[in-house]
């Protein structure tokens, strides 16, 4: 007892920059983005080094360490791209690039993007219609439950060519079919959600609405939907990012004309890691841009609400 | 000045009752002690003319896993326009299931309930009463003045006439300006205050309170026991009452109906007469203690095989 009474205020009453950093939530975080990126190039150097090797004998080049390492961190197409040159490549491909190019990384994401929207829309009405559907309706409960929870076990590679082919063969073209497959994946955390939400006013809420002989109506609106806002947003959260997951592969069957898909598919073909990664780190970023703006806008009606305490 | 009869044991009427108001009620087999005569027909007629509640051979069971449970057990009970009425017991004794029936919050298995002349459900239906429940029960999402315009909306009174009856209702319980304050900014009394204006708010003869201040501590308890008591001496509601506390029942009430459990029935009705401008510090008063004493003394009998 007395040697961690003694001990802690040591610790903690140092003050430093260290511990004031690491006190806070920037320094954990960046001590470990450090760590992630440490570990990428560690890994680049020993990914590419087999292939660097083979080319030195080859060309029977004499070859010191440092030699290697720089070599294997700027291959034109390595097998892992060191981040430095993912990070060029996105300056390439965003800020150099008119943002109508079809090269430009921009564009491709605004493409992406929109289908990812649209999807998540359709998903997000259609989630709501379902739970409403589900939770007034016994049958419908028991007969649109299991149908909604096996969709989601069916693989969307699988599945998204077949939807692609029989909304072309009744002539839906363009983002609409991309945007169903992204609605297939999003339309599942909200209706599961939702049904959770409405189903979440304590039996007292519920009596007290008895209590006043409450239309079904005035029950839903007053009471049930207000209940479920938190869950939507739980709901939302999830489903945002997998319909960014949907439109990406929604685009991978269409011929991979364009969006972040079709980059990702045109750099397999011709071998272009760099390209490759750089549409990763963009599905990424746009990822956590969506999931973060849920959050916010979560806040502000929670807050709006006079939930948020 | 108390009357000498406040505790009125034998059912005759007593100096302080109004001539329509009967005393002890309807317990016939159950008061042995007071050797009432068992309540007849006739006289059950006579007095729907002003009772609000009216039950007879209630019962009510509960199927379980464990077999039936009798929540509620033959009970009769007449209670009178204006009657403040408290239930007190053990848990388990079925005083909130009572309420809940009386509010066809549940369904009773068998026997008669008539509130307002109409069987409960219709009672429900025709929303003739407020209901106040253990906890607050008010609604996260809308500010105080939210909550207590809830019912309003519900039941589809016009804006301008539901702000009177908001700002009206705040007044009442002591809650003016904190009306665009949300439930979680209020203490735990506060919220309970809101939740009575909120059954206020659309005026219901009946009040049907259970356990309101169960959760509160004594000295807002006491507090808002006053208030109460000013609110049903102004208004002249019928207010029926759920109660664990015996000082509470006895300052509050007009009739104390005391419960025994397994199977939940009444076990005496005791008439608590005492002025209707009491304040607090009647509870040092005899005639305070005597009722008191005797609602202590029922409560003991009443369960006293249970151990």
């Amino acid at each position: 007892m007395t040697t961690d009474a003694l001990i802690s205020p040591g610790v903690t009453g140092g003050q430093g920059l260290w511990s004031r950093l690491m006190s806070g939530k920037t320094g954990p975080v960046l001590v470990i983005v450090m760590a992630i990126i440490a570990i990428w190039y560690f890994s680049a150097v020993m990914l590419n080094s087999p292939f660097q090797k083979e080319i030195y004998k080859r060309n029977s080049v004499e070859w010191t360490t440092s030699q290697l390492i720089s070599d294997t961190l700027s291959q034109e197409r390595p097998v892992l791209p060191a981040p430095d040159q993912v990070v060029v490549e996105l300056y390439k491909t965003t800020i150099l690039k008119k943002v109508t190019s079809k090269r430009s990384l921009v564009y491709h994401s605004w493409i992406t993007l929109s289908t990812t929207l649209l999807g998540f829309i359709i998903g997000t009405v259609l989630g709501i219609l379902l739970a409403v559907g589900i939770v007034h309706n016994r049958s419908l409960d028991k007969s649109l439950m299991p149908w909604i929870i096996s969709s989601q076990t069916i693989p969307i590679l699988a599945i998204a060519p077949m939807i692609i082919v029989v909304l072309n063969a009744i002539g839906i073209q363009g983002i609409l079919p991309k945007a169903f497959i992204a609605t297939y994946l999003s339309f599942f955390p909200i209706t599961v959600g939702i049904v959770k939400g409405l189903r979440s006013p304590e039996v007292i809420h519920l009596d007290l609405m008895r209590t006043y002989n409450a239309s079904n109506w005035d029950l839903f609106w007053k009471l049930r939907w207000p209940s479920s806002v938190p869950y939507l947003f739980t709901g939302m959260k999830v489903a945002i990012a997998t319909s960014l997951v949907g439109a990406i592969v929604g685009e991978l069957p269409t011929g991979a004309v364009e969006g972040l898909g079709a980059r990702l598919l045109a750099g397999s073909y011709y071998g272009q890691t760099i390209q490759i990664w750089s549409a990763l780190i963009a599905a990424a970023l746009l990822a956590a841009g969506l999931v973060s703006l849920v959050g916010i806008s979560n806040k502000v009606v929670l807050k709006k609400m006079g939930m948020a305490q | 000045m108390l009357q000498s009869t406040a505790i009125n044991t034998n059912g005759n009427a007593t100096g302080v009752a109004e001539g329509t108001k009967q005393g002890t009620t309807g317990q016939a087999e159950k008061m042995d002690t007071n050797g009432m005569s068992p309540e007849t027909g006739t006289s059950s007629q006579e007095q729907s003319a002003n009772s609000v509640i009216n039950i007879k051979g209630l019962s009510l069971t509960f199927e379980t896993n464990d077999g039936p449970v009798h929540a509620l057990s033959d009970i009769d009970l007449t209670i009178n326009q204006g009657d403040f009425v408290s239930f007190i017991g053990p848990s388990g004794c079925g005083k909130t299931t009572l309420l809940r029936a009386v509010a066809d919050l549940e369904q009773p298995t068998g026997g008669e309930l008539w509130v307002n002349g109409v069987s409960a459900q219709q009672a429900r239906l025709n929303r003739d009463y407020g209901y106040v429940f253990q906890a607050p029960a008010l609604y996260p999402w809308r500010t105080i003045a939210g909550n207590i315009s809830l019912p309003l909306e519900v039941m589809g009174i016009p804006k301008s006439e539901r702000q009177d009856r908001i700002a009206r209702n705040m007044e009442l319980v002591n809650l003016s300006g904190f009306d665009k304050k949300y439930p979680w900014q209020l203490s735990g009394g506060m919220q309970q205050r809101a939740s009575i204006a909120r059954a206020l708010s659309f005026d219901p003869e009946l009040l049907l309170m259970d356990e309101p201040f169960g959760a509160l501590d004594e000295i807002v308890r006491d507090h808002l026991n006053e208030q109460l008591l000013r609110l049903w001496d102004k208004t002249d509601k019928t207010v029926l009452f759920v109660t664990h506390s015996i000082p509470e029942a006895v300052f509050l009430s007009s009739k104390i109906v005391v419960m025994s459990p397994r199977p939940g029935r009444i076990y005496d009705v005791i008439d608590c007469n005492l002025p209707r401008d009491r304040g607090l510090d009647i509870r040092e008063a005899p005639e305070f203690l005597e009722i008191a004493h005797r609602v202590r003394e029922g409560l003991k009998e009443g369960h006293s095989y249970d151990d």
